[in-house]
């Protein structure tokens, strides 16, 4: 099931693309949206977005609270279906493959696009299991040791393993706010997604376990394409590469995160970053 | 005519606008440590209440006590004709028709609470939730007497005449069944306790942060695969919501004593007719003619009421183990 789906997926990515650059010339574009609509029951959370992120970066959401900003993340692993009554109109293009047609095998959606969330959200297990629950339940290793090898590489990943590396068989339960925050991620990274969604990481964490959280997070940027809403304009600032604003529902201005700080090119966006509003 | 300056109108004494108020006893301190002395009588009553329970029904064994010892819990005779009391059959009864209710009445529970809060429609949801707990509110009698009526009669035509032939070879099934026995007063049980568990499954449930389910759903989880981690979250509740109905189970009385035969034998075959200790009390108290009978039918309450209470140590300690750890989780956030 696994493999033929993601073999299709595949192929459908090498296709000739559309030539539609406007954003970024001669960067691969991972995930577009194309007038996005999205609705609870009646009321209509994001009308018509448009945006192309470009692979190996990462973008930060901005905006007021109820913008839609996280509305819009969790379209993108399609995490809003479990809520009963929501609706989507248009498209979320994955690799060029829309991510909402009927075809599209759900479960496999989200192990290539992964989520971390504002409260770090272990499961009541010891550290290794929560490491190993991603591999084992997608079936990704063939053996004892290869699990174990892949815990230890996704805890290298996420800054983890020195910490944890003697007390893998404690409940993840007893870790502190950070550390369970990085475990999450690791566990996230373990199952090899190709996008990491991330929905206000940071917000619930001190400065010091938010600093270690940003490193991670450049560093991600090297093999997986990230997306990060914050509420936190200097974070925004620090570690993305591009910035979307988003108001009311809509996408009001989306470009690279120094044009964005610097010179935007909506007043709505100057007002908010510089904090006359919201 | 000069306006008066704004800050000389702001009122800070609202003695002026309220009207006085009474000063009443209740406000006084003497009021307040009467209060505490109230509420810390009212829990020394209970205690004492406990207390005192215990000591009367240890006084009240006695004759039964001094004479049987610790043979009262093992010997298996029951015979007031010959004045010689064993509880034996009686906690075995207990014990094996609450565990029959148990195996039934779980997975039964969890399925129910699975699909209330997992599949239902939602607006389905309050009506058979409502009706889960109508079912807590039947009085046992009533079940009773269904028992009497409908399922004795079901289990002797159909059920039990299955068994015998399918897993006959087993002594667990072996006739000849009456209809009334272990099983069924075990079924009548089950259906009591099903809608405690279930409910409190369902809150346990609920109760679990939707992030844990997202959380794995996030990791390419199917719907099952997650509602596994929803179910290892909610473990101590349910855990605690099988305690219970064990509880009742254990102490339940007029139903069981209906259906279960009302015989004081140890017999292997669960077809067979048998006894607990709240249905020999209920049913002989009234024909305890002399003293030693109606002290070893009270020594059978005491042991009854020790029975119940290791249980729920022991369930207490179990949930304490299994949630060991929640509680640095709670700090952490």
């Amino acid at each position: 099931m696994q493999a033929t789906s993601k073999g299709k997926m595949e192929n459908i990515s090498q296709e000739p693309k559309p030539q539609d650059q406007q954003n970024q010339p001669s960067t691969k574009i991972e995930i577009e949206a194309e007038n996005l609509n999205f609705f609870y029951s009646q009321k209509q959370a994001l009308y018509s977005i448009n945006l192309k992120v470009p692979e190996k970066s990462i973008t930060a959401f901005i905006g007021p609270s109820g913008c839609g900003k996280s509305t819009f993340l969790r379209t993108i692993n399609r995490m809003n279906d479990i809520i009963p009554g929501t609706r989507v109109e248009g498209k979320v293009l994955l690799n060029n493959q829309n991510i909402y047609a009927p075809t599209v095998d759900v479960v496999d959606l989200r192990r290539r696009v992964g989520m971390v969330f504002q409260k770090s959200t272990p499961f009541p297990k010891s550290i290794f299991d929560n490491v190993a629950y991603g591999i084992k339940i997608n079936k990704l290793s063939s053996s004892r040791a290869q699990l174990q090898q892949m815990v230890e590489q996704a805890l290298e990943q996420a800054a983890l393993w020195s910490e944890v590396k003697d007390r893998l068989n404690d409940s993840a339960l007893a870790l502190s706010g950070g550390q369970q925050q990085r475990l999450c991620i690791a566990r996230t990274l373990a199952v090899m997604p190709e996008v990491i969604l991330m929905d206000e990481p940071c917000s619930a964490l001190d400065p010091i376990a938010t600093e270690k959280i940003e490193e991670l997070i450049v560093e991600l940027r090297e093999k997986y394409t990230v997306i990060i809403v914050t509420h936190n304009m200097q974070q925004a600032s620090r570690v993305s590469d591009y910035t979307a604003f988003f108001l009311l529902g809509e996408l009001i201005e989306f470009d690279e995160t120094e044009k964005i700080f610097t010179y935007p090119k909506e007043k709505k966006t100057e007002d908010y970053i510089t904090g006359r509003f919201g | 005519m000069e306006k008066k300056p704004l800050a000389d109108t702001v009122v800070t004494d609202f003695s002026s606008i309220l009207p006085p108020r009474k000063k009443s006893w209740l406000m006084s301190p003497s009021a307040d440590s009467a209060f505490r002395y109230l509420t810390a009588g009212l829990a020394v009553f209970l205690l004492a209440l406990v207390t005192a329970l215990v000591v009367s029904m240890v006084y009240n064994s006695q004759l039964s006590l001094s004479r049987f010892g610790l043979s009262f819990v093992f010997s298996t005779t029951w015979d007031p004709v010959k004045e010689i009391f064993g509880a034996l059959p009686f906690v075995y009864g207990t014990l094996v028709s609450s565990l029959i209710a148990l195996i039934f009445a779980i997975p039964i529970s969890l399925g129910v609470a699975i699909f209330l809060t997992e599949q239902c429609p939602y607006k389905l949801r309050p009506i058979v939730l409502t009706l889960v707990e109508l079912l807590a509110a039947i009085p046992s009698v009533a079940y009773g007497l269904w028992g009497i009526f409908v399922l004795v009669p079901f289990m002797r035509n159909y059920i039990n005449p299955f068994l015998e032939g399918t897993l006959g070879f087993l002594p667990l099934f072996k006739g000849p069944s009456y209809g009334i026995g272990l099983l069924t007063s075990g079924i009548i049980l089950a259906v009591m306790i099903v809608p405690i568990i279930t409910a409190i499954a369902v809150n346990s449930l609920t109760a679990v942060v939707p992030t844990q389910r997202e959380a794995a759903l996030a990791l390419g989880a199917t719907r099952w695969e997650a509602m596994q981690v929803v179910l290892l979250n909610a473990r101590s509740g349910i855990i605690g919501g099988v305690i219970l109905g064990l509880g009742r189970a254990l102490g339940e009385t007029m139903a069981v004593t209906m259906v279960i035969g009302n015989r004081p034998e140890i017999a292997v075959s669960l077809l067979a007719p048998a006894y607990t200790m709240a249905s020999v009390i209920a049913n002989e108290f009234t024909e305890a003619t002399y003293d030693l009978y109606l002290h070893a039918l009270i020594e059978i309450a005491i042991l009854l009421f020790v029975i119940t209470f290791i249980v729920q140590a022991m369930a207490q300690l179990l949930i304490r183990q299994i949630s060991k750890g929640k509680t640095s989780y709670a700090k952490a956030n």
